[in-house]
């Protein structure tokens, strides 16, 4: 039997206002198959975001939502976790809502490892705002505001979120979702911040642009450049540039949660009254 | 031991910031985020030592913004929370203010104002934040700003800035200075009971039932925090009474309208003036925050030399008071409105009284307090 994905969706909200073949679907399908397979009740769920398309997610599924502002969702959910340490949170972001405006935020929500889940969808690009070039918009490729090709070097975000100290981060990509929803479901279950980056398509406004205006010729040249971790990691420096390895990048049990460790304070202050 | 060494051992002096840190936490504060900045830094630094002891929780967010946004995350998780800084900061944190705003979550926003713009002067008072308070986000939106004077009014007037935020699911500004926040004065906090605590209102349907933004009994529709089974959605979109966005224009004024009426609808409440020495005055003043204490000292000399002046000090400036400031109008022949900035709440007592009104501005900038003698040389001039 197929997987039933209505009880965890706002039907009436339906149709969403993504364009078809937007990679973003692909997404939340395995944000609500790990929900359902960790069996986390949805009243027990707060799903946080920004502002761009991605952002939008929230909206459709039926726990608790909160669309905030552009590139803030994960200080509101640091509010929430803090609160009631004992709820899952987490948080979807665009590129540009993530690591260009939001880029603060990510990482130090990394640094302090609380028990957030932060999904990038990378498309990128600046989706809802018309195809303007993101943090991770590749050298040289089009954008609305690079239209003689973009002249900054990306961030490999993966890369960017070790170093940060994120203790879960995993790379996936929207032409395998059954290996998305495992990292996915990897990082909620991690007790710790984890970072799980989806690489995306936005046709409409990136494809269009960079010869892929075709949802399937972008996710094919997206999924021609998954490469798995290990046989990335044996490839020429040459061959590496054309790909992008896929997999549980780090993972780390041994560091301290920061609501754990707050916890702890709090009980330590107790004792001592 | 006999009853005045007693009350002497309640009597805690304590800088301006710490009380209302005190205040904030007798008033069931249970969140606080910030980001260190002068002259605020002592809020956060006290909520950081105390809140943990109860239970509660303290986070020094990476800026002002996450840390507004860290706040309103909280309150929407149901927490009282309390986010405190200054200028700079207040200008960081405007945007998701606005967010505040427009979800209708409960918080308070302490700014101890210093000298602006940009850094300025980091470690002097100013007054200069009125208007940024009021108009500092974008788009139309309600303003509550209580502006204590005194170490116990900053006790009591952040106690009520908590409450006006549950009880109209608001965020809440508290204006203070420099002077204010560092200033270490005598005072006997209010006990448990002394003073009233209000809670939110909040759903008590079914979860499933709940819309988040329905108001059949008033403007204030009732709450319910996240994890109890309603599953709302929050957004600063312009939204119905689901929560959900809206580009209906009739939807979206209705929205825009009951926000205001929040503030307009509910002046008996949220109104809060002193008046001094105002019964038979002839010449008014229209002051607030720590350069009213200084227009008191000036209105005693004045009067020593028979000059009749007194005082409306408004402890709520946003609303303003401007119905207030033009009945006191009415009883004098002159207004002085000394505050410490180059002329800003004078703009609200101008449009609140007749055109032909007599009104002094006094005005300083320079991180030095407008000082007694200063008001009391402008009283001179318009007796
Ligand atoms: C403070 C602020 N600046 C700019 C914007 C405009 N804006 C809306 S969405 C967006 C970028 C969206 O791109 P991304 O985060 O990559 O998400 P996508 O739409 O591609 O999913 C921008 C710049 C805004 N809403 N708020």
């Amino acid at each position: 039997m197929s997987f039933d994905y209505l009880p965890y969706m706002r039907e009436n909200h339906l149709p969403h206002m993504w364009c078809p073949g937007c990679g973003i679907g692909v997404v939340v399908k395995s944000v609500i198959r790990s929900f359902d397979e960790l069996g986390w009740e949805q009243k027990d769920i707060a799903f946080v975001s920004g502002i761009g398309c991605t952002s939008r997610a929230p909206g459709y599924l039926n726990v608790n939502t909160l669309h905030t502002t552009h590139g803030r969702a994960i200080s509101f959910a640091t509010g929430i976790k803090m609160h009631r340490p004992d709820k899952h949170v987490v948080v979807i972001s665009g590129d540009g809502d993530a690591t260009a405006i939001g880029g603060n935020h990510l990482i130090h929500a990394a640094r302090r490892n609380i028990d957030i889940t932060v999904i990038v969808n990378n498309n990128n690009i600046y989706g809802m705002t018309g195809g303007q070039y993101s943090p991770t918009t590749p050298l040289g490729a089009k954008a609305a505001t690079a239209p003689y090709g973009n002249l900054e070097p990306s961030f490999d975000l993966a890369k960017l979120l070790i170093g940060a100290g994120a203790s879960y981060v995993a790379r996936g990509h929207v032409g395998n979702g059954r290996q998305l929803a495992k990292f996915i479901k990897d990082g909620f279950a991690h007790n710790g911040f984890s970072f799980i980056e989806v690489v995306s398509n936005c046709h409409t406004q990136f494809g269009r642009r960079n010869k892929m205006a075709d949802p399937m010729n972008m996710v094919k040249w997206i999924s021609d450049r998954a490469t798995p971790l290990k046989k990335f990691d044996e490839m020429s420096d040459s061959e590496q540039e054309k790909h992008f390895p896929v997999g549980v990048l780090h993972k780390d049990e041994s560091r301290p949660e920061y609501t754990d460790t707050y916890s702890n304070l709090i009980s330590s202050l107790q004792d001592k009254a | 031991m006999s009853d005045a060494n007693e009350s002497m051992r309640d009597v805690k002096f304590w800088p301006g910031n710490v009380v209302i840190a005190e205040a904030a936490a007798a008033a069931g504060c249970d969140f606080f985020a910030g980001y260190p900045i002068t002259p605020s830094s002592e809020i956060a630094a006290h909520m950081a030592a105390i809140l943990p002891k109860k239970g509660g929780h303290f986070i020094q967010m990476e800026d002002e913004i996450g840390a507004m946004g860290a706040v309103i995350g909280a309150s929407l998780a149901g927490a009282k929370a309390l986010t405190a800084t200054s200028g700079p900061g207040l200008s960081l944190k405007l945007e998701n203010l606005g967010f505040g705003y427009m979800v209708e979550a409960p918080c308070v926003i302490v700014n101890v104002m210093r000298g602006g713009p940009s850094t300025g002067l980091p470690t002097h008072p100013a007054q200069a934040d009125v208007m940024q308070a009021r108009w500092g986000t974008h788009g139309d939106h309600p303003t509550i700003a209580l502006v204590p004077a005194f170490h116990h009014e900053m006790y009591t007037e952040t106690i009520r800035a908590f409450n006006l935020a549950e009880q109209l699911r608001m965020p809440v500004l508290v204006l203070i200075d420099e002077v204010l926040g560092h200033l270490s004065d005598g005072m006997v906090p209010p006990k448990p009971g002394e003073f009233e605590i209000v809670n939110r209102p909040m759903w008590d349907g079914k979860p499933e039932d709940y819309q988040p933004y329905f108001d059949d009994k008033g403007d204030v529709p009732p709450f319910l925090p996240y994890f109890e089974g309603a599953q709302w959605h929050t957004t600063g979109l312009n939204h119905d009474e689901t929560g959900f966005p809206t580009t209906n224009p009739e939807l979206v004024t209705k929205q825009m309208h009951r926000l205001m009426r929040k503030v307009t609808g509910n002046r008996e409440l949220i109104d809060s003036i002193d008046y001094y020495e105002a019964d038979d005055a002839e010449i008014g003043i229209v002051s607030f925050g720590s350069t009213a204490r200084a227009a008191m000292v000036a209105i005693k000399k004045a009067r020593e030399k028979g000059i009749k002046v007194g005082m409306l000090r408004p402890l709520t400036i946003w609303p303003f008071p401007n119905k207030q400031v033009e009945e006191f109008s009415k009883k004098v022949k002159a207004l002085i409105v000394p505050e410490f900035n180059l002329g800003q709440i004078v703009y609200e007592v101008e449009r609140s009284v007749h055109s032909d009104m007599v009104i002094k501005r006094i005005n300083k900038v320079g991180g030095v307090p407008i000082n007694p003698n200063e008001i009391l040389a402008g009283i001179e001039e318009v007796a």
